[in-house]
């Protein structure tokens, strides 16, 4: 069998390592393989996420609380003190092997008894997906609450309930901005309540990404650098994607600043003052300078461009809008075409928007789907983001499709642009239009050409399903996928 | 680097009439070869992690230790008893005792050391060995062989 275990002690310079060693003795002794993590004075050397989902068995010998112990959730345990690890090291791992044994593989513990050659290595490529599967994982249930909220606050509340908190206009009627949330719910009601609490979740959801992201790939010390940059994310206009560099920056630096050794006086101070403030400093300073300004200046030249576009044909437009729409799903370029589609309201030209919103709904009913009819392509908490998802694209919340994109950009982003076009082009090419800015199919009543805007819709969510599924089986080969496979289960 | 160990720290005779007194003596040579600076406040120390949980295990082994401020440099006092020491361990006293000395904040180089010390401690034939050993020489001899040069 296999095992993994954990050891710890109040001091971390003795105990620990005996308990470590003599697990690894009595296991090798009995013919099983052991894997220990030893959470000592001498640093932390992380299991491999790909052993612990090999594993049949967790084994514990720690007198302090195990660290990131939701890593071995659902497995077999057999917990002790770390004296027990020493003393009876060998009734550990019987105990182990009997638990194993008692639980045969249920559901997120695959337990195939493979000999230890098999067991490959987890790359880089298949790394860099379990750091991003890691924020991801911690940002789903702002996804989930946000998103729902807000949904459901267009159900109760109309597609007015957005102009009605945050002031604008809207079929000719102005609002004032709400000042103090605390009067929402006496001025706008329970759907104005709920749309505020769901936009407040919503704009944690690239903070919680980058800082998790950072999480995932220097533990602790990294969530403040990675909240930091995906904060100047959302500040700045950079969308999920802004996020996933704050998020590998702020991963990166802090793995490189633990590089340094310092004496051992500096040492305490390294982890308390000079990693959080010189990781804080670099990630926000690349952040603001390095990506922010290009960002800005980028978007106002795509303003200007789509606007000499105006005249050209629709169906062309509404592929370019359509593939912005799915390109950065809320980000800088989504936001341009977007606006691009509010300000033709204003002047009249009710068809771009139709397009825009078409192709914004598309990315999350394409996943979604996807999801549903090939479930093995998907990680767990994939296909868990993939419920919520028919909700949100429905409710023209492209951001329902980010878990996704986050988790896989190479292969989900190529799928949504096209989904995007799709849609965008099959709504001008009906001619379809819409006077509201949002809403999604709770403004059904707003539509011009309603049946053109639908078959619009299932052509893109079609396009989408289809291309995304593409790209899983064709571009990942079967031994990466099961490693892959393995190590997801573990988050 | 210092080395982890010498003969002046080692002694073959150890007596005392509990964990703290042994402790004490052992100490006292940590303080001698200038690698404790403040005995009272490095036994502190030591008493308060003993007090946690005392450090006997299953085999005649004491291991007292702690990471402390008074403490320069990594180090071990080994000391071996011919009536046994309590150290709390449920078969019975220790024979062998391992005083570990590790200073605050230490960096991971240091603990690897001593990480790579308390793995051998479980081996039957080190401690065998330990018990054999007809001098403080060959005691140093046989850590720095086992502990270093694996």
């Amino acid at each position: 069998m296999k095992f993994v275990a954990v050891t710890s002690c109040p001091t971390g310079i003795a105990h620990t390592y005996m308990a470590a060693e003599a697990l690894e003795q009595a296991a090798t002794e009995a013919g099983h393989e052991i894997q220990v993590e030893t959470q000592g004075a001498a640093g932390a050397e992380p299991l491999d996420p790909a052993d612990i989902a090999a594993a049949d068995a967790v084994i514990f010998a720690a007198d302090v609380e195990v660290r990131d112990k939701e890593r071995f959730a659902g497995k077999p345990t057999v917990s002790g003190d770390v004296k027990r690890g020493i003393n009876h090291a060998a009734a550990m791992v019987a105990e182990a092997a009997e638990a194993a044994e008692k639980a045969p593989a249920t559901a997120g513990a695959p337990a195939p008894a493979a000999p230890a050659a098999e067991a490959p290595k987890v790359g880089p490529g298949a790394r860099l997906r379990i750091w991003l599967m890691t924020g991801v994982s911690y940002m789903l249930p702002f996804v989930a609450a946000g998103g729902i909220l807000i949904a459901l606050a267009f159900v109760i509340g109309g597609a007015e309930i957005a102009p009605k908190v945050n002031g604008g206009e809207f079929e000719g009627v102005t609002y004032e901005a709400i000042a103090n949330p605390t009067d929402i719910l006496a001025q706008v009601g329970i759907a104005g309540l709920m749309f505020y609490l769901g936009g407040l979740a919503f704009s944690m959801l690239v903070p919680i990404l980058a800082g998790f992201i950072a999480f995932g790939m220097a533990d602790r010390m990294g969530i403040a650098p990675g909240v930091v940059g995906g904060l100047i994310a959302v500040n700045i206009g950079a969308g999920f994607l802004g996020g996933l560099v704050a998020g590998l920056l702020a991963g990166a630096v802090v793995m490189a600043l633990k590089l340094i050794k310092a004496g051992q006086a500096f040492s305490g101070i390294m982890r308390i003052v000079v990693i959080p403030l010189v990781s804080v400093f670099a990630v926000g300073f690349v952040m603001l300078v390095l990506v922010g300004q290009p960002i800005a200046s980028a978007q106002e030249g795509l303003t200007d461009w789509l606007e000499g576009l105006s005249g050209t044909n629709a169906i062309l437009l509404g592929l370019l809008l359509g593939a912005m729409m799915g390109f950065d799903l809320g980000g800088p370029v989504n936001k341009v075409a977007y606006l691009f589609g509010v300000a033709a309201i204003a002047s009249d030209n009710f068809a771009i928007m139709a397009a825009v919103m078409a192709a914004g709904m598309v990315p999350p009913l394409g996943m979604a789907l996807a999801s549903v009819i090939r479930r093995s392509r998907f990680t767990r908490a994939e296909r868990e983001a993939g419920k919520a998802a028919w909700l949100l694209g429905a409710s023209f919340i492209t951001e329902g499709a980010i878990p996704f994109a986050a988790a896989d950009p190479l292969r989900v982003i190529p799928s949504t642009m096209a989904g995007g076009a799709a849609a965008a082009a099959v709504s001008m090419a009906f001619d379809a239009t819409l006077r509201a800015p949002h809403g999604g199919i709770w403004v059904i009543g707003l539509i011009g050409n309603a049946w053109g805007f639908l078959i619009a819709l299932l052509v893109g969510t079609a396009v989408t399903c289809a291309v995304v599924l593409g790209l899983k089986s064709v571009a990942r080969s079967e031994r990466a996928a099961e490693v892959e496979d393995r190590a997801m289960a573990t988050i | 680097m210092t080395d982890l160990i010498n003969a002046d720290l080692v002694d073959l005779d150890l007596t005392g009439e509990d964990r703290y007194e042994a402790t004490a003596l052992l100490a006292e040579r940590l303080v001698e070869a200038g690698r404790v600076t403040d005995l009272d406040g490095f036994l502190a120390d030591v008493r308060a992690r003993e007090e946690q949980m005392p450090t006997g295990l299953e085999g005649g082994i004491g291991i007292p230790h702690a990471r402390s401020a008074h403490v320069t440099a990594p180090t071990l006092a080994f000391g071996r008893s011919t009536e046994g020491v309590d150290f709390g361990a449920a078969d019975g006293p220790a024979d062998l005792v391992f005083l570990i000395a590790a200073p605050e904040g230490g960096g991971s180089e240091h603990m690897t050391i001593l990480a790579s010390l308390a793995r051998r401690l479980v081996h039957k034939e080190f401690k065998d060995a330990l018990r054999a050993a007809p001098d403080a020489d060959a005691v140093v001899a046989l850590i720095k062989k086992e502990v270093l040069e694996q």
